[in-house]
């Protein structure tokens, strides 16, 4: 069993956390792993992403070919749109609903949720409201992240929720049980869809 | 020790200092600069004192690095692909003076210009130098050749090349990892390495005497091997570093591959593939280096495939997309791109002090009929794209202020340079003197945020240090003026800039606040220990 992912948003907004906790999930759970991530100049607000695959087997490349992504995971609705040509014909986009506009030729975000809508596997939510109502405004990520738990499958929720745990371990008992929250907020708003 | 999950620089440094490191000298350079801070942050690397400070530039770490080579302990120098041109004077001299304690080089190349200026191909520079290089096609092999990269070094008594690239260096994986080595003890050489003609010209002859036994080395190494497969075409590939993952991934064991992570290119089996097969394709991340060899190699009449026929994209790093192209293998269904998409560049952050510095430059720029601003390399490079559009170069680390100073030579004013803190100390130092001696009519503004910012905010060389240098390499004291880049101070900063462009000479502006990305780290750590 294999299942390749792409992480993605704008700079800054913590996609490497979710990785970490993936990558945390994957090798407590044995499973191999490969993930490519972006450092470096595109960090300052630009548009980054990660190949995050997990497998059973041996993973070979580090980046994941066009159209074998099973579950696009992305902070933010264009970013989203920015790997389609990755996304396998039967994979799913789990998206935050509102746009990060830090450029003038933003795209129309009428036509830019159509064309999401249009796919015919996608999970939209303003993650950072849930993070919000939960009272953690810093865990959107975390929704994000429970969001795309019941797709990513080759691991379970519970074992994402300790991994949660582990990685946030050293900022202490209100920071994971925060997390936590957050999280359960994100698997439970894609269970009752 | 078992399975750790690192990134391949994470690998490559655990691996140096399990090896027995006693040193790491680098500079700070995407996609090199994990390495040297997973250096400084190791616990036995700090138990042993492994020396890991940030150094000026590639060429002062790759001469320090020789001279712990010289004591007989196992240096380690790091640098981005481009740092290699910083360094080739020593580097390739290291070559003819050979080294006693191990001396391993990482180059990490950029194909695709993720965070760089060019795609130049470090493993040319080994080839140049006449030294053996290793090339990992996997987070594991970037951590077992590093011991075996020292071996050899010592063994042989010359540099080693380990060669990266931006998908190893910063793409996890889990890596096995074995018991630590002892440093080796101080044993300074009674070898002279005084590279006076006759002295030179003995040491390389001893150089080229040494290349049957690098190639003997790389023919057997176990990093370099073939797979054959009954029912794949006849078509030899040749597969270099992580390319042969890519190979792997989309003809898995139907492929006749030689995979090669160890140079001086194995010809010997080379040839093999070639007399086996009715075609070869190289496929190698980078440029086609291996690709023009070959084709010495085999003669004109035999078919060679890459990226110099096309066959692979003659720019930018492989995919397993362009290399399943090249292999004949289809493409599955996919999407098209999407519609409502825009690009997403990279931007200065908010509040970060090089705004106020294009705020002003352009304000006060705006009342000559004509000028220019050279720029140089950090993040303020992105003081390029809008809304400042504020340079008309970025080439080399250092070249703002020498290529000012040549426009200035010329006649065109007004001429001024923006150099960064830490570039400035790299390679600005010496192209100011220039400026200096000849009086030229140039003002430089060094945007200084106490660090070097682009690749992560690692210490800056001269903090605190920049007017003593500057009134040091004889900038006129009157003439070296230190602003804070604030909007509130706008109309102060402007008249600085408006005076020493008016100035007819040479005139440093240093605008000084502290990096936001630092600055929010360093607010933090003190909330932290509060606590």
């Amino acid at each position: 069993m294999k299942k390749d992912i792409i992480l993605c948003g704008v700079g800054g907004q913590g996609i490497l956390s979710i990785a970490t906790i993936i990558g945390e999930a994957a090798t407590k759970a044995g499973l191999n792993l490969k993930q490519a991530e972006v450092h470096g100049m595109s960090q300052r607000g630009g548009d980054v992403q990660s190949n995050l695959r997990l497998s059973t087997d041996t993973i070979w490349s580090d980046l994941i070919p066009l159209g074998k992504t099973d579950v696009v995971i992305s902070m933010e609705p264009m970013e989203a749109l920015r790997y389609l040509e990755y996304l396998a014909p039967d994979g799913t986009v789990v998206t935050s609903s509102k746009p990060f506009v830090n450029i003038p030729n933003y795209p129309d975000e009428s036509q830019l949720k159509a064309e999401l809508e249009s796919l015919p596997s996608v999970v939209m939510l303003d993650i950072e409201s849930v993070a919000m109502e939960v009272g953690n405004p810093r865990g959107a990520n975390m929704v994000l992240l429970g969001m795309a738990a019941p797709y990513i499958g080759i691991l379970s929720v519970e074992q994402l929720r300790d991994a949660i745990a582990v990685v946030f371990a050293r900022k202490g008992d209100e920071v994971v049980n925060a997390n936590l929250k957050a999280f359960d907020a994100g698997v439970s708003s894609t269970k009752s869809k | 020790m078992g399975k750790k999950l690192l990134l391949g620089d994470e690998a490559v440094a655990i691996g140096a200092i399990y090896a027995g490191l006693s040193g790491v000298y680098a500079y700070p350079g995407t996609p090199s600069t994990e390495i040297t801070e997973f250096i400084q942050n190791n616990p036995l690397a700090k138990e042993r004192g492994i020396h890991s400070r940030w150094c000026t530039n590639e060429k002062t770490a790759m001469e320090a690095a020789l001279g712990m080579s010289y004591a007989g302990k196992r240096a380690l120098v790091c640098m981005k692909h481009v740092g290699m041109n910083v360094c080739a004077d020593a580097f390739v001299n290291s070559a003819i003076t050979g080294v006693n304690g191990g001396l391993v080089v990482l180059a990490a190349d950029d194909p695709s210009m993720h965070s760089s200026q060019n795609e130049q191909d470090s493993r040319f520079y080994a080839d140049f130098a006449m030294i053996p290089v290793f090339e990992p096609s996997n987070q594991q092999e970037a951590y077992d050749m590093m011991a075996d990269a020292f071996q050899l070094s010592e063994s042989l008594k010359e540099p080693v090349m380990l060669r990266i690239v931006t998908r190893l260096a910063h793409s996890r994986a889990a890596v096995e990892v074995g018991e630590p080595k002892a440093e080796n003890p101080l044993n300074v050489t009674r070898d002279s390495w005084v590279l006076l003609p006759g002295n030179a010209r003995r040491k390389y002859v001893e150089l080229i005497a040494k290349q049957p036994e690098m190639k003997k080395a790389a023919d057997a190494s176990l990093y370099n091997r073939c797979e054959k497969s009954a029912t794949a075409p006849r078509i030899g590939v040749i597969a270099c570093g992580i390319a042969y993952n890519y190979v792997k991934e989309v003809a898995g064991d139907d492929v006749n591959v030689l995979k090669i992570s160890q140079y001086p290119l194995p010809e010997d089996q080379v040839m093999k593939l070639a007399q086996e097969n009715d075609a070869l394709l190289v496929a190698e991340d980078g440029q086609p280096v291996v690709e023009k060899a070959v084709k010495a190699l085999v003669g004109a009449g035999y078919p060679v495939r890459g990226r110099l026929t096309g066959d692979l994209p003659r720019t930018g790093e492989l995919t397993p997309d362009c290399v399943a192209i090249a292999l004949g293998k289809p493409a599955g269904p996919s999407f098209e791109k999407a519609k409502n998409m825009a690009g997403r560049p990279p931007q200065l952050c908010q509040g970060c002090g090089h705004r106020d510095v294009y705020a002003a430059l352009n304000e006060v720029l705006a009342g000559y009929p004509d000028y220019r601003i050279f720029g140089d390399i950090g993040c303020y490079t992105l003081g390029a794209l809008p809304p400042f559009r504020a340079l008309s170069s970025c080439v080399d680390m250092g070249a703002s202020i020498t290529m000012a100073k040549g426009a200035a030579d010329a006649g065109f004013f007004p001429s001024v340079a923006v150099i960064g803190d830490s570039t400035f100390t790299h390679s600005g130092m010496t192209g100011l003197l220039d400026a200096v001696n000849d009086k030229s009519n140039i003002t430089v503004v060094i945007s200084d945020n106490l660090t070097t910012g682009m690749t992560g905010g690692q210490d800056s060389a001269g903090t605190n240090k920049y007017e003593a240098i500057c009134v040091g390499l004889g900038v006129d004291p009157a003439h070296v003026r230190v602003v804070v880049p604030l909007p509130k101070n706008m109309p102060e900063i402007t008249r600085v800039i408006k005076e020493e462009i008016e100035y007819e000479g040479v005139s440093v502006i240093i605008p000084r606040r502290e990096c936001m990305q630092t600055l929010q780290r360093h607010l933090r750590e003190a909330r932290k220990n509060k606590k």
